[in-house]
C-alpha cells in the first residue's frame, strides 16, 4: 500500500493530486456555491412575496437573478458533478487515479478565484452583472455596468477549468480502464460523463468566444453585437445558445448517469436496456448541437428556420423517452426498497419527466409565442435543473457517502429531508407554471395584483426548500463526524460494480494493481 | 409514499381537468389563474388550441407512465417478499417505445405547423403600426397617419414603494394606450431603440422581440372591443417590469373619431410652441414630465444612483450653459443609458423639463428655457 495523505492540512488540500481529495474539494466548493446561489434565490423570492418593492431596489433585483443563475449553473451544479466524477470514475473503471493529476489540481483551484472575482462585483461601484445569466447584448455590453469586465474574466476562468476537467476525464476513461473493462461494460455514470466531457470541450470555447466578442465591443471599439456599427444583437443569441443548449445537457447527462446507477441497486436488478441507454445519451448529445434556436422563437427568424428548430427539438423527446422507459422497466419486477438515494432518484424520474413534458410544449413554436420568457419557462427549467440535477446530486451524495467515509448517514433524517424537499419543490415551482400561463414574464422585480396569490405560495415553498438544504448539510457533517461506522464493502445489498469491491471506507489510493474484469 | 404520491397525483389531475374552464375572458380578474387566456384573435386561439392538445397528450402519456411506475412501486417492493427478476433487455419493446413516440411526434407536428403558419401570416395588412421599445416605455407610430406618441407607465413610485395603497390597475396602466380598430388586420412592425425588449399582448398571442437595428413583424385582427394588457418580456434593465403594453380595441367608428381627435391635438399643439411660457407654467409641466420620463433613472429628487445614473444636483451640465443641457437631451450620450429624447418628447415638454431641472433641488439658474429655444437648437443641427 502506498503512502497516505499529507498530514499537513495546507499541503494536503492545496497541493493535492489525489482524485478523492480533489473530488472532495469540488463537492464542498459546489455545496458552498449552492448555499450562496440559494441565498440569492431567497432574496428574490422574499422580494416577490407580495407586489410592490419592499426589500431591495430593482437594480439589485436584476443582479440577484443574474448571480443566482450564474452561481447555480457554473458554481454549484457543474462542479458538483465534476466532484462526483473525480471520486467515482477511477473507482468505477479500476484505475489508480485520474490520468492527469496535476491538471486536476489546477482545474479545481482556479475555480474559487473565478467566483471570488464574480461575487466581488456585487460590492463594486455599479454593482454586479445585472443582465441575466444569458447576458444578451447590448444590455450586457453598451448598457452594462463597468464591472462586466470582471464577469467576462470570471467566465473565462470557469471555462478553462471546465475544459481541463473534461480533458482529464476523457484521458482517464480512454487510457486507464482496467483490463477487460471494454467501453460497453463501463458503468453508465462513466458513459454519461465521457459524453458530457466531449460536449464541454466542444462548447466552452464557444462561450469564451462570445464573452471575448463582448470584451472587444466594450473596450476596443468593435461592433460584433452593436447594430449602429453594423453588428447584430441576434448574432449574440445564436453564439450564446450554441453554447447554452449543450450546456443544459452537460448539466443533466451526468445526472442521468447517477440515477442509472442508483435505480438498479435499490431494485436489486440490472439496468434495463444498457446499450440503448448509451445510444440514447449519445443521441441527446448530438441533438443538443442542432436545436439551439428554439430559445429564440420570438426573434423573428424566417419561418423555415423556425419550423426546422421546432421539428428538431421535438425529436429530443424520443431518446429521452427511451431513458425514462428504461428506468421504469428496471424497477419492474425488481425487489424495491426506498432508502434516501432511491427516493431522490424516483422523484428525479417523475419530476424530470414532468419537466420534459413542459419542454415538449415549449418546443411547439406557435404556443411558445405565449410561453416564451414567462414564468412557465422558469418553472420548466427548474423542474429539470433542480428536480433533475440537484435531486440526482443529492441522491449521489447519500448513495456514495457511506463508501467515501465508512460511516452511515441518518436514514430518518435523509428521508425527512427528501419529503420536505419534494413537497417544497412542488409548492415552489408548480404555481410558476400557472403564473407564466396567466401572463407573468420572468425576471420581473414587481408584478400586477393578479399574480399576487401564486407568487406568495411560490415564495413560501422556496423558503421551505431552502430550509431542507440546511438539513442536508447537517446530515452530511453529522455522518462524517459521528456517523455509525460500517465496513461492508458493498454498503448496499444490491450494489454492483468495481467501486463496491474496494474496502469501506475507500482507501486513499485504490487499484494500484488493476483488477481484471471478466 | 404511495399514499402521498397518490394524493399529489389526484391534486394534479383535478387542476388539469379544471384548466379549460379558466381560460375565459373574465379570467383577468381572477387571481388563482391556472391557464393561458384563449385570447381574441385567430392566432391566439390557434396557440391556445395547440397548447391544450399538447397538454392533453402529455397528460395521457404521464398517466400511463407514472401509473405503471406507481403500480411497480406498490407491487414489487422487497417488503412484500418479492424476489427480483434478472432480465435486462427486450429488443421488441425497446424498438416499440422508440417508434411509437416518434409517430406521436409526427402527428403532433401537423397542427403545430398549421398554427405557426398563422403566426407568420403578416402579409396584406390594413393598418401598419411601428412599435419601438425604449428603456422603459413604448413608442407607437401610425404609419402614413403622422401620429406618434409614447406610452409610459402611469403607476406612481409611491404605489410601488408602498407609500400609497396600490390601485386596481397596478403596473397595468399607461399614459396613452395603443388604439386599434376592430375587424382590421393590424400589422405591428417592432424594433428597439436601445437594448432588446419584447412586445407581448397575450390576448393576441403577439410576442416579438424589439431588437435595435432590426424589424420583426406580428399581426392581430379581432372583432372584440376592449382593453388588453401585456408586458415587456425581454430583460431590458432596471424597469423591465415597469413598461406594460396596453392596447385598446375600439369599434371602427370610435377609432376614426379617436384618430381625428389625435390629429386635431397635433394642430393645437403646434400653436403653443411659439408662445412665451412663464416660469410657473414651465415648472408645473416640467415636474410632470420629469416624474414620467427622467425620475426612473435620475430619481425623484434628482439624486441619481451612485455609479450608475449621475446626480443632477449641481451637475456641470445642468448648471452649465443652456445649449449644453439642451444638447444632451436632444442627442443623448452615446454608449450609455442616456438616450436621445428628441423623438420622445415634444419641444414644449423638453423646454419645461430642462427648465425644471435647472431650477429644482437647489439648482438655481436665472435663465428661462422656451420651446422655441429647443426648436432653434434642433434646426441649427
Amino acid at each position: 500500500m502506498a503512502h497516505g495523505p499529507s498530514q499537513n492540512f495546507f499541503s494536503r488540500w492545496l497541493f493535492s493530486t489525489n482524485h478523492k481529495d480533489i473530488g472532495t474539494l469540488y463537492l464542498w466548493f459546489s455545496f458552498a456555491m449552492f448555499l450562496l446561489g440559494g441565498a440569492f434565490a431567497m432574496i428574490i423570492r422574499a422580494e416577490l412575496f407580495q407586489p410592490g418593492m419592499q426589500l431591495i431596489q430593482p437594480e439589485f433585483f436584476n443582479q440577484m437573478t443574474t448571480m443566482h443563475g450564474l452561481v447555480m449553473v457554473f458554481g454549484a451544479i457543474m462542479p458538483a458533478f465534476v466532484g462526483l466524477a473525480n471520486w467515482m470514475i477511477p473507482m468505477m473503471i479500476g484505475a489508480p487515479d485520474m490520468a492527469l493529476p496535476r491538471m486536476n489540481n489546477l482545474s479545481f483551484w482556479i475555480l474559487p478565484f473565478a467566483f471570488a472575482i464574480l461575487v466581488a462585483t456585487l460590492f463594486m461601484e455599479g454593482g454586479g452583472p445585472n443582465f441575466g445569466w444569458t447576458f444578451y447584448a447590448p444590455l450586457s455590453t453598451t448598457y452594462a455596468p463597468d464591472t462586466v469586465n470582471y464577469f467576462i474574466f470570471g467566465v473565462h476562468i470557469m471555462g478553462a477549468s471546465s475544459i481541463m476537467g473534461s480533458i482529464n476525464i476523457i484521458a482517464t476513461v480512454m487510457n486507464m480502464r482496467a483490463p477487460g473493462m471494454t467501453y460497453m461494460k463501463m458503468p453508465l455514470f462513466v458513459w454519461t460523463w465521457v459524453i458530457t466531457a466531449f460536449l464541454l470541450v466542444a462548447v466552452m470555447p464557444v462561450l469564451a468566444g462570445a464573452v471575448t466578442m463582448m470584451l472587444m465591443d466594450i473596450n476596443f471599439g468593435t461592433s460584433f453585437f452593436d447594430a449602429a456599427g453594423g453588428g447584430d444583437p441576434v448574432l449574440f443569441q445564436h453564439v450564446f445558445w450554441f453554447f447554452g443548449h449543450p450546456e443544459v445537457y452537460i448539466i443533466i447527462l451526468p445526472a442521468f448517469g447517477v440515477v442509472s446507477q442508483i435505480i438498479p441497486t435499490f431494485s436489486r436488478k440490472p439496468l434495463f436496456g444498457y446499450s440503448s441507454m448509451v445510444y440514447a445519451t449519445a443521441s441527446i448529445a448530438f441533438l443538443s448541437f442542432i436545436v439551439w434556436a428554439h430559445h429564440m422563437f420570438t426573434v423573428g427568424m424566417p419561418i423555415a428556420g423556425e419550423l426546422y428548430f421546432m421539428y428538431a427539438t421535438m425529436l429530443i423527446a424520443v431518446p429521452t423517452g427511451v431513458k425514462v422507459f428504461n428506468w421504469v422497466t428496471t424497477m419492474y419486477k425488481g425487489a424495491l426498497t426506498f432508502e434516501t438515494p432511491m427516493l431522490f432518484s424516483i422523484a428525479f424520474v417523475i419530476l424530470f419527466t414532468f419537466g420534459g413534458f413542459t419542454g415538449m410544449m415549449l418546443s411547439i413554436a406557435a404556443a411558445d409565442t405565449q410561453y416564451h420568457d414567462t414564468y412557465f419557462v422558469v418553472a420548466h427549467f427548474h423542474y429539470v435543473m433542480v428536480a433533475g440535477a440537484v435531486f440526482s446530486g443529492t441522491a449521489a451524495v447519500y448513495y456514495w457517502l457511506p463508501k467515501w467515509c465508512g460511516k452511515m448517514y441518518d436514514e430518518t433524517m435523509g428521508k425527512l429531508q427528501f419529503w420536505i424537499a419534494f413537497i417544497a419543490f412542488n409548492i415552489t415551482f408548480m404555481p410558476q407554471h400557472f403564473l407564466g400561463l396567466a401572463g407573468m414574464p420572468r425576471r420581473y422585480s414587481d408584478y400586477g395584483l393578479q399574480f399576487a396569490d401564486w407568487n406568495m405560495v411560490s415564495s413560501i415553498g422556496a423558503f421551505m426548500y431552502g430550509g431542507a438544504q440546511l438539513l442536508f448539510l447537517f446530515n452530511v457533517i453529522r455522518t462524517i463526524g459521528w456517523g455509525k461506522p460500517i465496513d461492508d464493502p458493498k454498503v448496499w445489498e444490491g450494489a454492483e460494480g468495481l467501486e463496491w469491491t474496494l474496502p469501506t471506507p475507500a482507501p486513499f489510493h485504490t487499484f494500484s494493481t488493476p483488477p481484471i474484469v471478466k | 409514499m404511495l399514499k402521498r404520491a397518490k394524493a399529489l397525483f389526484l391534486g394534479l389531475m383535478t387542476s388539469v381537468i379544471s384548466l379549460p374552464l379558466s381560460g375565459t375572458l373574465g379570467a383577468e380578474e381572477a387571481t388563482w389563474n391556472l391557464n393561458m387566456p384563449r385570447g381574441v384573435t385567430e392566432v391566439s386561439q390557434a396557440a391556445y388550441d395547440i397548447h391544450m392538445i399538447m397538454m392533453w397528450i402529455c397528460t395521457v402519456i404521464g398517466v400511463l407512465v407514472f401509473g405503471f411506475m406507481f403500480y411497480v412501486m406498490f407491487a414489487h417492493r422487497k417488503s412484500r417478499g418479492v424476489k427480483a427478476a434478472n432480465f435486462h433487455e427486450n429488443l421488441t419493446v425497446e424498438i416499440l417505445w422508440t417508434i411509437v413516440p416518434a409517430l406521436i411526434l409526427i402527428v403532433m407536428a401537423v397542427p403545430a405547423t398549421t398554427a405557426l403558419l398563422k403566426v407568420y401570416d403578416t402579409e396584406n395588412p390594413d393598418i401598419d403600426i411601428k412599435v419601438t421599445g425604449y428603456q422603459w416605455k413604448w413608442q407607437y407610430e401610425y404609419i402614413g397617419e403622422d401620429i406618434k406618441f409614447m406610452s409610459e407607465l402611469r403607476t406612481s413610485q409611491d404605489e410601488q414603494y408602498g407609500r400609497e395603497p396600490k390601485g386596481e390597475h397596478y403596473l397595468r396602466e399607461v399614459t396613452q394606450p395603443l388604439v386599434i380598430p376592430t375587424n382590421k388586420k393590424v400589422r405591428f412592425l417592432i424594433t428597439g431603440n436601445d437594448v432588446i425588449h419584447s412586445w407581448w399582448v397575450p390576448d393576441f398571442a403577439v410576442k416579438r422581440d424589439a431588437i435595435p437595428g432590426l424589424f420583426t413583424a406580428a399581426w392581430a385582427k379581432t372583432d372584440q372591443p376592449g382593453t388588453y394588457v401585456g408586458a415587456c418580456t425581454e430583460l431590458c434593465g432596471k424597469d423591465h417590469s415597469r413598461m406594460p403594453v396596453v392596447v385598446e380595441v375600439k369599434e371602427e367608428a370610435d377609432y376614426e373619431a379617436w384618430l381625428a381627435g389625435k390629429k386635431e391635438e397635433a394642430v393645437l399643439y403646434k400653436s403653443t410652441i411659439g408662445k412665451q411660457w412663464t416660469n410657473q407654467e414651465l415648472m408645473a409641466k416640467g415636474e410632470a414630465v420629469y416624474s414620467v420620463s427622467c425620475a426612473g433613472c435620475h430619481q425623484s429628487e434628482g439624486q441619481g444612483i451612485a455609479g450608475i445614473f449621475p446626480s443632477l444636483i449641481g451637475s456641470s451640465i445642468v448648471t452649465g450653459p443652456v445649449e449644453g443641457h439642451i444638447g444632451i437631451l436632444i442627442n443623448g450620450v452615446a454608449g450609455s443609458a442616456m438616450q436621445s429624447f428628441a423623438d420622445q418628447l415634444s419641444e414644449v415638454d423638453l423646454a419645461a423639463v430642462i427648465h425644471y431641472k435647472r431650477n429644482s433641488w437647489g439648482n438655481d439658474m436665472d435663465d428661462i428655457v422656451q420651446p422655441l429655444d429647443i426648436l432653434n437648437y434642433k434646426q441649427s443641427q
